[in-house]
């Protein structure tokens, strides 16, 4: 097999080579769950060196040098963020690293805290010590209970090892670090709701501003990070930023692991540099489409994100050209769809997922998206109207923007951009009362209520 | 029963955090793990421990649907049927869980030996289809391979090495397909990787 190293022509010089591994790091050697082997490969040395080296304002600096933005969805620069919290304040800060990842077509973090809890420890650390924080906690999908087993022993053998509680490595900085489990709802991802579900309240998001940074966690200023990004740090401090940020674009700096799944031969986690062309993900490393069938469209960052089509295959994977291209670089879930997938079909499944989890606190999410289920299925199942791919996008006006947070947008990408997309293929399950393609298109569909 | 050992766990859970409240969720699961559900027993100790009213015990756990009201099979299965999943088979894997258990999803069987549900994306995409036994992953489940576990959860011998381990593929991508192939008597198709 070869592979065509994106970087490898125009930037001969990369010091680690074209596709570095920086964040899974050493994720092959075994037993790097354990302390010891962690600290074989390097790990806590990043600590070591920050607390000795660096004033807290400075680790701040060195990440905001290094490009590196957040790795949950909205990609905004880390370091900049951190500058958010008030310099001084009444109330204690705190930070709370959120690894509730449940957008569908991720499966990163998960992978991240199972093979590598010490990182995740070690990162949080770090990102704690920049921001001044003394009480971190890291908020874990309930529904990944090895991931949080492994994330909580690591912080208590970070402990019993004098790298967290009092006087870190002499250092004269306290940290204590909280693993928290969460009990089963998507909306909990979004920051605001993830304050209020660790306050042990219901998962509805609050009203903004005051954002986070401000008011957060027991009204104190908070900051709010994804877990691949503080996984991230480690690497950044021990590399050094300028290293770092000789890899991926001028705006989406570093690598970002990126999970491919759907229709392809070797789906899985793929760490490459920011920047990389779909194509090269989905071909070279991916195998391309299973079964020898052809592209039909691509989710680029997760089920909440507008699809792209096979001419756009070699877009850039990166915050700004995968917006240029009509979409969003999200989570970096890129899901493959092949050419015998009806979208209908598809679409309907992905937004059950946002009906299923609208957090129901406001009547255009809680009620459009129970809607667009509705017509959709009608649709699938052969039984819809001309008139209801107009009054999908109708609905889908009036959730997006409309909502109280993102989870109403969300819902909305894949419906919008598929009509826009497929618009005949809405119209012939109208007309043929079948699907246009896949098992549906020749099989007699199923009768519906009406 | 909740017992005072237990109470006395869920104080000690609650003084992790700056404010008792905090420590709902972590209660909560701690309560159901102990009873199978959570009874009103239980919301009435998660109350005590952490200083708040069962009112706002019980509308916490009708908010989160990992809790739930009424009990359970001994292993519950849970199958993602989120559009990763849904790409690679999920709802066949459904449907021939619900023909081998004679039940359907949301369903227990009249032995109480399973429940089965299907259950959002579980951050397994790229090992789809994927579902869970007590929380534990089983990955790449096809539905022959899903007889297979049905087989060995009947005899009471648990996932086994039919769960989930990453390994690095020769493509320098992280996948934990395969890793049922090292298990015993595993049929179906092979995964790709190995191919």
């Amino acid at each position: 097999m070869t592979i065509n190293a994106p970087n490898s022509t125009d930037t001969p010089m990369l010091p680690l080579g074209p596709h570095p591994r920086i964040v899974t790091h050493a994720f092959d050697a075994p037993g790097i769950d354990q302390l010891e082997v962690y600290r074989a490969h390097g790990g806590y040395e990043a600590l070591a060196k920050a607390l000795r080296d660096l004033q807290p304002e400075q680790l701040a600096e060195e990440v905001k040098a290094s490009g590196l933005r957040g790795r949950g969805g909205a990609g905004f620069a880390t370091g900049v963020k951190w500058g958010f919290l008030p310099k001084e304040s009444a109330r204690p800060r705190y930070l709370c690293v959120n690894a509730d990842e449940s957008e569908p077509g991720t499966f990163k973090d998960r992978m991240i805290m199972e093979v590598s809890p010490h990182q995740v420890v070690e990162g949080t650390i770090l990102a704690a010590y920049a921001t001044r924080v003394r009480h971190a906690f890291i908020y874990v999908r309930g529904e990944l209970p090895w991931a949080y087993r492994q994330v909580e022993r690591a912080v208590r053998e970070a402990y019993e090892a004098g790298l967290l509680g009092r006087n870190i490595l002499g250092s004269g900085y306290d940290l204590e670090i909280t693993v928290h489990p969460g009990a089963g709802a998507y909306i909990c991802g979004e920051e605001s709701a993830l304050l209020e579900s660790l306050e042990g309240k219901r998962g509805y998001p609050r009203l903004k501003p005051p954002f986070p940074a401000v008011v957060g966690l027991y009204g104190g200023p908070t900051v709010i990070n994804n877990l691949e990004t503080v996984a991230s740090l480690p690497a950044i401090v021990r590399l050094g930023a300028a290293t770092y940020a000789q890899y991926g674009t001028e705006k989406s700096k570093g690598t970002r692991v990126y999970c491919l799944s759907g229709h392809v031969e070797r789906p899985g986690n793929y760490e490459l540099p920011l920047g990389t062309p779909l194509r090269t993900l989905i071909e070279d490393f991916g195998g391309g489409v299973w079964r020898g069938k052809k592209l039909k469209a691509i989710i680029p960052g997760g089920s909440s994100t507008p699809f792209l089509t096979p001419e756009q295959i070699d877009t850039p994977l990166d915050f700004e050209s995968i917006a240029a291209a009509g979409s969003m670089l999200g989570s970096a879930g890129v899901v493959v769809l092949d050419e015998d997938t009806c979208i209908v079909g598809a679409v309907l499944r992905m937004t059950e997922f946002y009906r299923d989890e609208s957090c129901g606190k406001c009547t255009p999410c809680r009620e459009g998206t129970y809607w667009l289920v509705q017509l959709l299925e009608r649709l699938e199942k052969g039984h819809g109207k001309e008139s209801d791919i107009d009054l999908l996008d109708d609905i889908c006006d009036n959730i997006a923007g409309k909502s109280f947070c993102p989870l109403g947008d969300a819902a909305t990408s894949s419906i919008v951009s598929s009509i826009r997309l497929w618009r005949d293929e809405y119209i012939h399950h109208v007309r043929a009362h079948a699907c246009l393609v896949g098992p549906g298109a020749s099989r007699q569909h199923d009768e519906v209520a009406m | 029963m909740i017992s005072d050992e237990v109470k006395a766990q869920m104080r000690e859970i609650a003084a992790r955090y700056p404010q008792p409240r905090s420590a709902m969720l972590p209660c909560l699961h701690l309560a159901q793990q102990t009873e199978g559900y959570i009874t009103s027993e239980g919301a009435q100790a998660v109350a005590e421990a952490i200083g708040a009213r069962v009112d706002e015990v019980e509308s916490v756990v009708s908010f989160y649907s990992m809790y739930t009201t009424k009990p359970l099979g001994a292993q519950v299965i849970k199958v993602c049927t989120s559009v990763s999943c849904y790409l690679r088979g999920a709802d066949a894997l459904l449907a021939r869980l619900e023909e081998r258990l004679g039940v359907k999803k949301g369903e227990t069987t009249p032995d109480g030996r399973f429940t089965l549900d299907m259950i959002e994306c579980l951050a397994a995409c790229g090992m789809a289809p994927v579902l869970q036994v007590n929380g534990e992953f089983v990955e790449n489940v096809t539905p022959e391979r899903a007889d297979v576990l049905l087989d060995r959860l009947e005899r009471g011998e648990g996932v086994g090495d039919l769960g989930s381990r990453w390994r690095l593929t020769e493509q320098g991508g992280f996948t934990t397909a395969g890793s049922m192939e090292s298990g015993n008597g595993v049929k179906g198709e092979p995964a790709k990787e190995n191919s």
